[in-house]
């Protein structure tokens, strides 16, 4: 029996667009770089892959995209195994690579027109038009590419990985070497190209990154994928805000009648730091603040604060056994 | 079959050697000059017909032979080698391309380029010395098979180099040798009868006979020889090409 129309539309939606399964990669001198690796990538979705330096990001991007070969696993790519039917996988795909990989001599139009015939797509100089403009690179398209700066030779690439309209944009450290405007250029630039139905898959370790940008977060630490988190619910599950008390008296160890409270003391006595669960209801800074009235603990200031993803990122990687317990 | 990626390729390198103009044609143009009034003039003047044939005359094949190897060889080898040192690479490592269209692409540009440059220092010949062509057909079909085997090699030689020293290193130490020792400036019929045994193992040998017969009608080897030996290079080459790719050697990790 034949779905409708809408019914087949919301049944492909939900169908993942990357669907990673088992993929494991053992370089020839022995590291093992990627331990069985399972992950799904929604339609439509930004995710995130954070890790620190060598963790394994960048070569699961590659084996995604065909530059690497992985040594087990399988991954579907818009439908299309990335093997087997490796020329629809990777037409669907564009891949924006964290070296500035350039060809020096060649004129910014020449490269753009280069990659999209490249990817097997007849030339439409009125949308390559609009990649350029929209990458404020039209002014420059008749100049040699290693006449341009830094910054621009990012938005080159950026440009080339769009050039044949792929629906999955791979950014790899997007932000490396970029000053903070071309950054926020390219943050507005992914967010319209999600609007637009384009799937961003980026890596970095930059937290305010991620942080900003992404739906969904994956954490990779020593080749393994150790968390899959929605960032929403990540940032509250793992998430802890902090009340500090900045004493008037230093405090040598903290008092019998404090013990309800989950406290330590820090900056050699001179602060008080009451942790506690964002998600309860009853946070117990009132009675803890009524408490210090009554044993005539005096304090000149307080400040609260919410763990950052940096936190929970750097809790996770260097404890990640306990973190997922 | 991604006409547009085949497309894509060979434009971008034949872009490459109309920027290039200068390094890509004069300067071959220029030492194939000298070696013209060097070896065909000022030399040639005093060597004795080879087969009735002029000295000058008599080593044009040759040089336009020596020519196409080592433009062809350099051409391709470059064309790979450069995406590969720059790291552009990644892009047509993830592009939709199979081997066989990233070979045409890359091997048409540079076999395109050295019969260009054939036919370019044929016709500086003509100022030089007179010649014919007795099979203009045959002499078109060696320029082209020649070029688009020697392309091929070359190509190998590009995925194979990791360094700027060893893209150089095949050409110097064996291609350059081969070439002078293929008959280029003389008949393998004047070498005493061991260094003729062995200069039958020198493929370049082959090439040249069958170029030289497609001029003059005379040849140092059957015709039918030649044209079995270049095509079995051709098929060596593209059998280590397509293992290559297939296993992903010095390109894939």
């Amino acid at each position: 029996m034949n779905k409708s129309p809408t019914a087949r539309l919301s049944a492909e939606s939900s169908i993942p667009i990357i669907s990673v399964r088992g993929v494991n990669k053992t370089y020839a001198g022995g590291f093992q770089a990627l331990k069985n690796i399972n992950l799904d990538i929604q339609r439509g979705e930004i995710f995130a892959l954070l890790g620190p330096n060598g963790a394994g990001k960048t070569t699961l991007i590659s084996i995604v995209c065909g530059i690497v070969n992985a040594t087990a696993g399988s991954i579907i790519a818009d439908g299309h195994d990335i093997a087997r039917d490796y020329r629809a996988a990777r037409a669907a795909i564009g891949l924006v690579p964290q070296e500035l990989h350039t060809d020096a001599f060649e004129s910014v139009w020449a490269t753009v027109t280069f990659s999209r015939g490249l990817f097997g797509k007849p030339s439409n100089p009125t949308y390559l038009e609009k990649v350029l403009r929209d990458l404020s690179l039209w002014d420059k398209r008749n100049e040699k590419i290693m006449a341009l700066s830094g910054g621009m030779k990012r938005r080159v690439l950026i440009a080339k990985a769009l050039s044949h309209e792929p629906t999955i944009l791979f950014l790899d450290e997007p932000s490396a070497g970029v000053d903070v405007e071309l950054r926020h250029d390219m943050w507005r630039m992914v967010r319209e190209l999600r609007e637009q139905g384009t799937t961003i898959i980026l890596t970095t370790h930059y937290i305010e990154e991620a942080e900003q940008m992404a739906d969904r977060i994956g954490v990779i630490s020593k080749g393994e994928l150790i968390l899959v988190e929605d960032k929403e619910v990540l940032m509250r599950k793992l998430g802890k805000k902090q009340l500090t008390l900045r004493l008037r008296q230093p405090m040598s160890i903290i008092p019998a009648e404090l013990s309800n409270w989950s406290l330590t003391l820090c900056e050699d006595g001179h602060a008080l730091v009451y942790s506690f669960d964002t998600q309860t209801e009853e946070t117990g800074i009132a009675e803890l603040l009524r408490a210090l009235g009554e044993h005539g603990i005096e304090f000149k200031d307080l400040r609260s604060s919410e763990s950052s993803l940096e936190d929970i990122f750097v809790s996770l990687v260097h404890r990640p056994m306990e973190a997922q317990a | 079959m991604n006409i547009y990626g085949i497309r894509a390729i060979y434009r971008f390198e034949m872009a490459r050697t109309f920027r290039t103009l200068m390094e890509s044609v004069a300067a071959p143009v220029l030492t194939t000059s000298l070696y013209f009034i060097v070896f065909g003039k000022a030399i040639g003047s005093r060597m004795g017909d080879i087969d009735s044939i002029g000295y000058g005359a008599y080593i044009i094949p040759g040089l336009v032979m020596l020519s196409l190897l080592n433009e062809s060889i350099s051409n391709a080898s470059f064309g790979i080698y450069m995406p590969k040192w720059a790291g552009t690479i990644y892009e047509l490592l993830s592009a939709p391309v199979s081997w066989i269209e990233v070979l045409i692409g890359y091997v048409g540009a540079a076999a395109t380029k050295s019969v260009m440059l054939g036919m370019l220092i044929l016709g500086t010949a003509r100022f030089f010395v007179p010649y014919q062509i007795a099979h203009p057909v045959w002499m078109i079909g060696f320029l082209l098979l020649t070029a688009v085997t020697f392309s091929l090699f070359g190509f190998i030689i590009g995925l194979w180099a990791d360094s700027f020293q060893k893209l150089q290193v095949i050409p110097m130490l064996i291609v350059t040798p081969l070439t002078f020792l293929g008959g280029a400036f003389y008949s393998i019929n004047m070498l005493p009868p061991i260094w003729q045994q062995i200069s039958l193992f020198n493929p370049v040998v082959y090439l040249i006979s069958g170029f030289r017969w497609s001029f003059y009608g005379i040849a140092d080897v059957d015709v039918a020889v030649s044209i079995g030996m270049i095509s079995g290079f051709l098929m060596v080459c593209l059998t280590f090409v397509w293992w290559v790719f297939k296993s992903g050697y010095k390109i894939r990790r």
